[in-house]
């Protein structure tokens, strides 16, 4: 694998981490789980002695024809991309970085995904299999190396957006695409209702359409696919180019969009397609549709029930992405029904009996 | 070997009087439609796995969700295990029934709830066809893609409990892939929605945990499926070859191409020869291996993509390329694939259909291995294959009137799965564990890895009563079939008597 670890370091670290977690078990020590530390915003606080992953990094395996990467957690994002890039393959979900310092690991905890997401998947639809450290510190294999893999249940996606509450990511084994060989970007004034109805038309058709976003009067969509079709779709669409970065500042939150000011926190409202915009007091400067529709940012003083109890109303969920310490919501996931949360709680007595993985993380009950 | 249910090795069940049980859940669900009596029970003793036949103690046929959720009830007070079906159609007996337990049939919820072609999704019963997910999304120019060769039968509940497959999984996903909520009940009766119509819910992605779950952890009410624009057009190249390992490698190469083709298979020649007698495909019946290339997407890259396919076939040394014509002549090239499993049906009195997937590029080490198998035992194996996404599927003839040919089948299944395992790939891709592979799961597992599962399943079902038996074998079933991962030489749970 030397020219791979040209791009990460090459540095197996496992047995150190379950021997930490097997001290953690024993001395009933909380762990907060660390890579690169650029997504401790996401989520409640976790007061814990700190198991650091980013050492535990590299590419364990990569054969571009079978499109299955095995990366180790503390891999960087930027380093896995870069060596994906390299045989014209991705991580098709797109996964947001938050800084230089972002690692997979990070990535796959907390399940986030970019643009592409309605249309491609999620993070946690590209997790083949994972080596997960257990609490009693055993490093144990779910999932696997194969495309399709039905024996056992599936606790690798379970891991996926579980932030690291279950068990410790140490390896992550992914489907991986080759890039398009086309693409093209492009901006269409447009009202909000009218790019509603257009998204909902287009959705319908088999377009090469892998992103689309609605802000300020604009429709921004991007075409990816074969040479042939993402020009007849180009063709049809019209509009202006956009620069292809646009999506980037977008899944990374660098877009000057996010930029916070008067008091007001950053929410993401997740909502089934095609849901009108929601009955909220919140001037449409501060939205910014993604997804076709789907995720919404919004930049508000409202309070998180207000917030919550119109997401739920349109069938979604909202949450904050604000830390609390900067004006942001206490809890910044949707709570739980009575019913999900008993086996949330059943599921976290059995995986980690004395709470020693990032408790508190998603919520204050486990 | 057999594989019924075993207490000694896979845990007691209680024993309740059957009279006693069809009393009291009468008694608390007096709409229910209950049989009890073995001719009206018969039809229910197997499901696709038809050499294993149990019958249950009852079989259940609600038709709303207040009399499962009652019959759950009466269930978990009583102790009575609950085994979940839909179509009966599943491959590896994860339907089949216990003789203390109730068989709870859901053939019976099977309305679509409602198509919505602008949120591009459908809300269904889950004894709905898989198929009519997508007929009834046809008029809007969607689909359902998960497409098991089952889908004119197969209950999409019966799709969620295996994650099923079919033969475009490598483009566009498996049953996890494709569903964004199900509604489920719980052993104790409680109603829980997984998921949601947004593409995200909060809390841990119990959604995915519960695709492929086999009935374990509840039992599947309702669901909701992402729908996708059919494809404007699809176009198949059929190429031959002189050689299987020419057409495994030109596989790799198709990938290598930057291509993902909608559907990638291959059928060995034995294979062929059963589809080219049976449904007159077309089939090249002096070629070693062919491979079936299906692209779809939007006309003009489709002809972009034949093109580069055409010309990676060609150095990939095929002997023979053809493209079908029209639809027409890619429903034929297709019928033989499809239809390959009742073609093999014909070729031999019966047939056992393995499930195993590897990384591609392990594809000739383990023909040759089958191929090594199948002569020391005798018995002829023809391959078909989802190329594309390394799930093989060998099918064993042999005749089940002959004396020990059945244990002999079931014996070089175990060893396919062994090597598959080896080649670092799993025991099954898409038909799931059931009953049929769970001595081999000890083989893919390490009894640390087993006892997670049993630690995930005892969190939603404690007291073990969805579907035991199936799917996670025992500790002590794995320590006595010898078939456990043995790590670094040492066997685990060295405390566990041995046989």
């Amino acid at each position: 694998m030397t020219d791979l670890a040209i791009h990460a370091a090459d540095r197996d670290i496992s047995e150190r981490l379950c021997e930490q977690v097997r001290t953690a078990y024993e001395t009933r020590t909380p762990l907060r789980i660390v890579g690169g530390d650029t997504r401790a915003f996401y989520g409640r606080p976790v007061e814990g002695q700190p198991l650091c992953i980013a050492e535990h990094s590299g590419i364990v395996s990569y054969d571009p024809v079978e499109l299955v990467v095995t990366v180790r957690a503390g891999t960087r994002l930027s380093a896995l991309q870069k060596a994906l890039a390299e045989h014209h393959q991705m991580l098709a979900f797109e996964p947001p970085s938050f800084g230089e310092n972002s690692t997979i690991g990070g990535a796959v905890a907390t399940g986030l995904s970019g643009p592409r997401r309605p249309w491609a998947g999620a993070a946690r639809d590209f997790v083949l299999g994972t080596r997960v450290i257990t609490q009693e510190g055993k490093l144990l294999r779910f999932g696997g190396e194969v495309m399709k893999n039905v024996a056992g249940y599936d606790l690798s996606r379970l891991m996926a957006g579980a932030q690291g509450t279950l068990g410790v990511l140490a390896d992550i084994s992914f489907k991986v695409l080759p890039i398009p060989t086309a693409n093209h970007c492009l901006r269409l004034p447009m009202s909000l209702e009218d790019a509603l109805n257009k998204l909902a038309e287009l959705g319908r058709l088999p377009l090469p359409i892998t992103a689309a976003a609605w802000h300020a009067g604009e429709l921004y969509i991007r075409l990816e696919g074969g040479n042939s079709s993402v020009k007849a779709t180009q063709e049809r669409l019209g509009g202006e180019p956009l620069e292809a970065s646009f999506w980037r500042s977008l899944a990374n939150q660098t877009h000057g969009f996010f930029h916070l000011e008067d008091g007001k926190a950053l929410w993401r409202l997740s909502l089934p397609p095609h849901t009108a915009p929601l009955a909220l007091d919140i001037p449409e400067a501060d939205i910014f549709y993604d997804w076709g529709g789907s995720q919404r940012w919004v930049k508000t003083t409202l309070d998180a029930t207000t917030l919550r109890n119109a997401c739920q109303a349109a069938g979604g969920h909202a949450t904050c992405y604000t830390p609390q310490t900067q004006g942001g919501a206490a809890e910044p996931f949707t709570p739980l029904n009575s019913v999900v949360e008993k086996y949330h709680r059943n599921l976290k007595a059995e995986l980690d009996v004395h709470g020693i993985f990032n408790p508190g993380r998603l919520y204050a009950a486990f | 070997m057999n594989i019924l249910f075993d207490e000694r090795l896979d845990g007691e069940l209680a024993r309740r009087d059957k009279t006693e049980v069809l009393t009291d859940i009468q008694q608390a669900v007096p709409t229910l439609t209950l049989l009890h009596r073995e001719e009206d029970l018969r039809p229910f003793e197997c499901d696709g796995l038809a050499a294993y036949r149990v019958l249950p103690m009852l079989v259940a046929l609600p038709e709303n969700l207040e009399q499962v959720e009652a019959l759950l009830k009466r269930c978990h007070a009583l102790d009575v295990p609950v085994v979940t079906r839909g179509a009966g159609t599943g491959l590896s007996g994860g339907a089949l029934p216990l003789e203390q337990g109730v068989l709870l049939v859901m053939s019976r919820f099977n309305k679509i709830l409602s198509v919505d072609p602008d949120a591009r999704m459908a809300r269904v019963q889950p004894g709905v066809r898989n198929l009519a997910i997508s007929e009834a999304a046809a008029p809007y120019g969607l689909y359902y893609a998960p497409d098991p060769s089952s889908q004119i039968a197969c209950s999409i509940g019966g799709n969620v409990a295996e994650n099923a497959g079919g033969v475009h999984c490598l483009k566009y996903g498996l049953t996890v892939h494709n569903v964004l909520r199900v509604d489920v009940l719980t052993i104790e009766g409680e109603r829980m929605t997984l998921g949601a119509e947004s593409l995200d819910a909060p809390g841990f992605d119990l959604l995915a945990l519960m695709n492929g779950s086999e009935g374990m952890l509840g039992v599947v009410t309702e669901i909701t499926v992402k729908l996708l624009p059919k494809p404007e057009t699809a176009k198949v190249l059929m190429a031959s070859f002189d050689d299987v390992e020419k057409a495994g490698r030109a596989v790799g190469d198709i990938i290598a191409a930057g291509i993902i083709p909608g559907g990638l298979e291959m059928m060995d020649k034995l294979a062929i020869k059963a589809a080219e007698d049976f449904v007159k495909a077309g089939y090249p019946l002096d070629a070693e291996a062919i491979l079936l290339c299906e692209l779809d997407g939007v006309e003009a890259d489709v002809d972009d993509d034949c093109e580069t396919v055409r010309r990676v076939l060609e150095k990939a040394g095929a002997t023979q390329i053809q493209q079908a014509r029209d639809e027409l002549e890619r429903a034929k090239f297709w019928a033989g694939r499809k239809n390959a499993f009742p073609a093999v049906g014909r070729m031999s009195p019966d047939y056992y259909c393995m499930d195993g997937t590897i990384p591609r590029c392990e594809l000739p080490r383990v023909l040759k291995g089958i191929a090594a198998l199948s002569e020391q035992s005798g018995l002829a194996v023809a391959n078909v294959f989802h190329a594309g996404d390394g799930n093989m599927h060998p099918l064993i003839l042999f005749d089940a009137n002959k004396e020990g040919e059945l244990a002999l089948a079931e014996e070089v299944g175990g060893k396919i799965l062994e090597l598959c395992v080896a080649a670092g790939g799993s025991i099954t891709g898409e038909h799931g564990v059931g009953r049929e592979k769970i001595n081999q799961m000890c083989s893919q597992f390490q009894a640390d890895e087993i006892s997670v599962f049993h630690a995930l399943k005892a969190a939603f079902d404690p007291k073990r009563l969805l579907n035991p038996g199936k799917n996670i074998p025992t500790l002590a079933r794995c320590a006595e079939f010898g078939a456990m991962h043995v790590h670094n030489n040492e066997l685990p749970h060295p405390e566990l008597p041995r046989f």
